[in-house]
């Protein structure tokens, strides 16, 4: 078990490596409850979530969520988040574990108009179901999920239960976050395991967690980003809608766009065996020009892979850098991101004309 | 296995005569969870009592690794190199890492299972 962010979560259950192999191919559980809920409601809503968030949550329609940035007024990143519109006057918005209190107060203290924030974190619980085949997996009670698209949401049945069924992850696979009354989450979690046991769906820990996303180049706030960093520098520029009505941090935003941003986060190799570790050195030419944010061993791309901030946005796929692995200088390639495209954007294939 | 021995710093010995087979513990395979790469000695090299010899790197960390005894490095387990994850499944039979040629005699401080276990329990949170 590791402390994160106040919570108690195992690093795995049985092995990383199996956990991760069973997510790729077939698919995994992880139990995601630190994760915060919270709920913003009322007519100011809307309003509210634009003046905080740098992505335009005005096309959303209920149903549908949106990954955004909240910045600070100087453009630093306080959290990421995914903003799930449940009625006109009615969202979700899941923040990081680490962030709950810092953004509760945050948001309570910019909102608008008559909108109330509350916080749903201890009554639903969460858990993501992902994989290839989290699809066809769901266990016997569960709606069709068919006709979910992409970052859609719907209410409905998972093994009897009431869920809140959401195409949404942190894997890069197709797949479904749950969230699930706090009182019949164990049974929807034994229920999905059961269902998919023969066909190798395991329950899957931190490790997996960490592995799949960074393999998909997902960030983590705290490791990848925090609020020295802007959502250009952490190459999330595409969440900042500059022509939506004002919001905290446009200003701050719009100068980095124009004058481009002085760090850039990029994804790298190593050779098996040199696993860069969050805060090594990255050096090229002899020269320190930044610092690994992630790191680890790709058990399904077979080498370890680290995402690192560094100076400038000058660095191409294929240039060779250096590393410090354990105290050496090891060799590194500059590649394109993300380092595994998973199955989570084919998984719905568009309507046939 | 009776005649197994350890150190406090996670490491296993057996002795056969004046061959020493070492490897690491049970307890030290499930903190540092999936083993994905270990950094060996060359055969041939002569290691004193403690001496760093070598990294096993998991996804969580790179942990040094010591030698329990004085010797001259006789083999090194080949195939941990393709399957590094034996350290995690079999840590004290096909996960062994490397044989030494005793130097001299073993190390009085060398635990059995018993003190060992004490070490663990100590460690454990």
């Amino acid at each position: 078990m590791v402390d994160f962010g106040g919570w108690e979560l195992p690093q795995q259950y049985t092995s990383i490596r199996n956990e991760h192999l069973a997510v790729r191919k077939v698919a995994g559980l992880f139990d995601i409850s630190h994760m915060g809920r919270l709920v913003v409601e009322g007519p100011g809503a809307e309003a509210s979530l634009q003046w905080l968030m740098t992505n335009d949550l005005a096309p959303l329609a209920p149903g549908h969520a949106m990954y955004t940035l909240m910045c600070k007024e100087d453009g630093g990143a306080i959290d990421d988040l995914v903003v799930y519109r449940e009625s006109k006057d009615r969202f979700l918005v899941v923040v990081n574990a680490a962030n709950r209190a810092k953004d509760t107060a945050w948001m309570q203290e910019h909102l608008a108009g008559s909108a109330t924030i509350e916080d749903h974190t201890k009554d639903m619980s969460l858990i993501a179901f992902q994989g290839p085949r989290a699809h066809e997996l769901l266990p016997k009670g569960s709606s069709k999920t068919d006709d979910i698209p992409y970052f859609g949401f719907r209410a409905g049945k998972v093994a009897g239960e009431s869920a809140l069924i959401s195409r949404t992850g942190y894997t890069g696979e197709d797949g479904f976050e749950l969230f699930v009354d706090s009182g019949g989450v164990g049974e929807v979690w034994d229920a999905i395991l059961a269902a998919g046991k023969a066909q190798g769906v395991l329950p899957a820990g931190l490790g997996a967690r960490d592995a799949t996303r960074l393999e998909a180049a997902l960030r983590l706030y705290g490791n990848d980003m925090d609020e020295t960093v802007n959502p250009y520098e952490a190459g999330l520029g595409w969440t900042v809608k500059l022509g939506k009505p004002d919001f905290i941090g446009r200003d701050a935003l719009a100068k980095v766009k124009a004058e481009g941003a002085r760090r850039s986060l990029v994804g790298m190799r190593t050779e098996p065996g040199s696993i860069p570790r969050h805060g090594a050195a990255v050096s090229h030419d002899g020269h320190h020009v930044g610092t690994v944010t992630s790191g680890t061993h790709s058990f399904f791309l077979g080498h370890p892979i680290a995402l690192a901030m560094v100076e400038g946005p000058s660095f191409r796929v294929g240039e060779r850098v250096t590393i410090e692995v354990r105290g050496r200088e090891a060799p590194a390639d500059v590649v394109k991101l993300p380092f595994y495209r998973g199955s989570a954007r084919s998984a719905v294939a568009p309507a046939k004309p | 296995m009776a005649d197994r021995r350890y150190t406090k710093t996670h490491e296993w010995v057996t002795v056969d005569g004046k061959t020493v087979t070492v490897g690491i513990t049970d307890y030290a395979q499930s903190q540092l969870g999936d083993v994905v790469f270990l950094e060996l000695p060359s055969p041939g090299r002569t290691l004193g009592v403690r001496e760093s010899f070598g990294v096993v790197e998991s996804v969580k960390a790179a942990s040094d690794l010591y030698s329990p005894v004085a010797g001259k490095v006789s083999a090194v387990n080949e195939k941990l190199s393709a399957k590094p994850e034996l350290v995690n499944s079999d840590p004290y039979g096909d996960g062994w890492i490397m044989k030494l040629e005793l130097t001299g005699e073993l190390p009085p401080d060398l635990l059995d299972e018993a003190e060992y276990k004490k070490v663990t329990e100590a460690g454990a949170h």
